[in-house]
């Protein structure tokens, strides 16, 4: 047996889903019995047979990739309750295990596939996409790049017409259809009180949370995940705001952006100057532009 | 002897793994510890914390970089992606020598993330020290690779666990991370001598030492660093420096992580074995 055949047998066995009691199943997904399928390669010892061995390294796969989607999506898992989480992350990582040499990237197609998979959330689909791109923005804004600053000097000399602004690599801008930037916050502070606490308060907290998933309506957000002084963040911004900041990631200049952002917008035409000052002002003030690329590598 | 050419003839001392839950204490008190070992791949990254805390250290400690994922025994070719991000760290922390294991993880792309066993065949061994070689040429940094532990032996095995170490190692011309704890661990699972092992290693090649505590399950063993060390572990520790003499050594905690000061006087128990190891040297 070639070293790649042999490869390809283990990870195929390695990455078959465990039965419910999390143990190796009997059968494999061709539906040769997993025994005569272990026993092929698998030498047994005195004390475990070919398909105890194999099964170490089928439930340490099983344990290792599930800790990871409940750790990096936490606020999933309080939309969908345990069992649900856990049942779709298994689906999902059949459909698309990692191609990534780094676990931080396993989430990185679970929007769109539980976008193709609605029956996981069921009613819940739109609350759980909206909250699956808020923890991906936010695993994505962690650990994005951070460019130098944009300085005066470096658009002293442009126009409306000519100035483009670039934004922090690490700035992803959502427009949700529910505020899950408040659920997800309740449900890391939580986690962080729980981690403390005994069985009986984590259980209260858990049915709090169940709650005050139940209770949240859709209410529609625009918000900027972004990073400061290390730590994410997540701003809520005007529709305008973000639609202007989208504008600048597109590459279109100061005029043009300003234009397409006011485009349908109902804020009365004589207070959007002083407000596009103002938004102009936190952003500067948040670090939120960055040099032109030449411009950053000369200096 | 233990200064050698694949950990750039440094002599490191005793160092313990670097880890998210000790970054407070070691930033505020920067306690006295040789060199800190780094998981290569937390810092594979574009910016963020992660860097900002390594760049800290970096201003105070000697770092070694340490990979789980590059498997160089996987049949795959090698990632380029992950290659360029790991030489852009590489670049970053001035790493005198890089280790990761002797085993495989991916396979059609697809990865495991563990630390699956090989088979012990030549070619095996053949693939696994071309890739060994392709990445040392790529990162310009002496590499040595780790024995892991494993749970399971194949059947097409041609060559025992160190006979199969000892001809990826002198195939590539690389450097040996030497994990005595490893060795135990897959010496109770697969009923050889660790001794055997130990006294079988190339001691001129070894450029750094593993050790780690485990858990014993009633049919087998599992590496799980997180306990001390056992005492089986440092007597194969003790032979391991008496063949290779003072080798950089670092103490591997991963899991139930206790306060740094726990951890680090772990790691320091190490020094009674290297100072006879001097002490032999300077006879």
């Amino acid at each position: 047996m070639s070293l790649q055949s042999l490869q390809r047998r283990m990870a195929r066995a390695v990455m078959t889903p465990l039965t419910p009691s999390e143990r190796m199943r009997r059968v494999s997904p061709d539906g040769r019995p997993m025994r005569a399928v272990a026993a092929q390669f698998i030498k047994p010892n005195d004390r475990l047979t070919s398909f105890e061995r194999l099964e170490i390294y089928n439930r340490q796969y099983w344990f290792r990739v599930l800790s990871s989607l409940i750790e990096d999506f936490p606020g999933l898992r309080a939309i969908l309750g345990d069992t649900r989480f856990e049942s779709m992350s298994k689906a999902y990582l059949v459909d698309c295990p990692s191609r990534s040499f780094t676990l931080r990237d396993l989430g990185s197609r679970l929007e769109s596939w539980l976008a193709k998979h609605p029956r996981w959330a069921g009613s819940k689909q739109a609350l759980a996409l909206d909250m699956v791109r808020l923890e991906w923005a936010d695993i994505e804004s962690f650990d994005g790049t951070a460019e130098p600053p944009l300085r005066p000097e470096d658009v002293a000399a442009a126009t409306g017409a000519s100035l483009r602004l670039r934004l922090q690599p690490h700035i992803r801008l959502l427009e949700l259809r529910y505020p899950v930037d408040d659920l997800l916050l309740a449900v890391k502070r939580e986690d962080e009180d729980t981690d403390f606490a005994s069985n009986a308060f984590a259980e209260r907290h858990k049915r709090k949370r169940i709650q005050a998933v139940a209770r949240l309506k859709p209410k529609p957000i625009y918000l900027a995940v972004h990073r400061m002084d290390f730590s994410v963040y997540f701003r809520r911004l005007e529709r305008e705001e973000l639609l202007l900041l989208r504008a600048f990631t597109g590459g279109k200049s100061l005029d043009s952006a300003i234009a397409l952002a006011f485009r349908k917008s109902a804020i009365p035409a004589d207070k959007r100057s002083d407000l596009i000052r103002e938004w102009f002002k936190n952003w500067a003030a948040l670090g939120w532009f960055c040099r032109a690329e030449k411009a950053a590598k000369e200096s | 002897m233990p200064a050698n050419q694949f950990n750039s003839f440094t002599d490191y001392g005793i160092g313990i793994g670097l880890r998210a839950t000790h970054y407070h204490h070691i930033l505020t008190r920067k306690p006295v510890v040789d060199w800190f070992e780094i998981i290569s791949e937390n810092f594979m990254i574009d910016g963020g914390r992660p860097l900002h805390v390594l760049d800290q250290i970096l201003e105070q400690y000697k770092v070694v970089q340490h990979g789980v994922s590059m498997y160089f025994g996987s049949a795959d070719k090698l990632n380029r992606d992950h290659l360029r991000r790991l030489k852009a760290l590489v670049k970053r922390t001035r790493t005198s020598w890089l280790t990761d294991h002797l085993c495989w993880g991916s396979v059609d792309g697809r990865y495991t993330h563990d630390l699956l066993p090989m088979p012990y065949t030549f070619e095996a061994a053949r693939i696994t020290a071309q890739k060994v070689r392709e990445v040392r040429d790529f990162l310009e940094v002496p590499i040595a690779v780790e024995n892991v532990s494993s749970y399971a032996e194949f059947h097409v095995s041609e060559m025992t666990e160190w006979e199969f170490l000892n001809e990826v190692v002198e195939r590539a011309d690389c450097g040996i991370l030497l994990d005595v704890n490893n060795i135990y661990v897959s010496s109770q699972n697969h009923n050889f001598d660790p001794f055997a092992y130990v006294n079988s290693v190339p001691a001129e090649r070894v450029a750094q030492i593993h050790i780690a505590g485990h858990s014993k399950y009633r049919k087998y063993i599992l590496d799980t660093h997180d306990h001390p060390v056992i005492d089986p572990v440092w007597k194969l520790y003790a032979r391991a420096i008496e063949r290779a003499g003072h080798t950089a050594t670092l103490l591997e905690w991963d899991d139930s992580i206790p306060s740094f000061q726990e951890v680090h006087d772990e790691a320091l128990k190490a020094k009674r074995f290297l100072a006879s190891a001097s002490l032999a040297t300077a006879v």
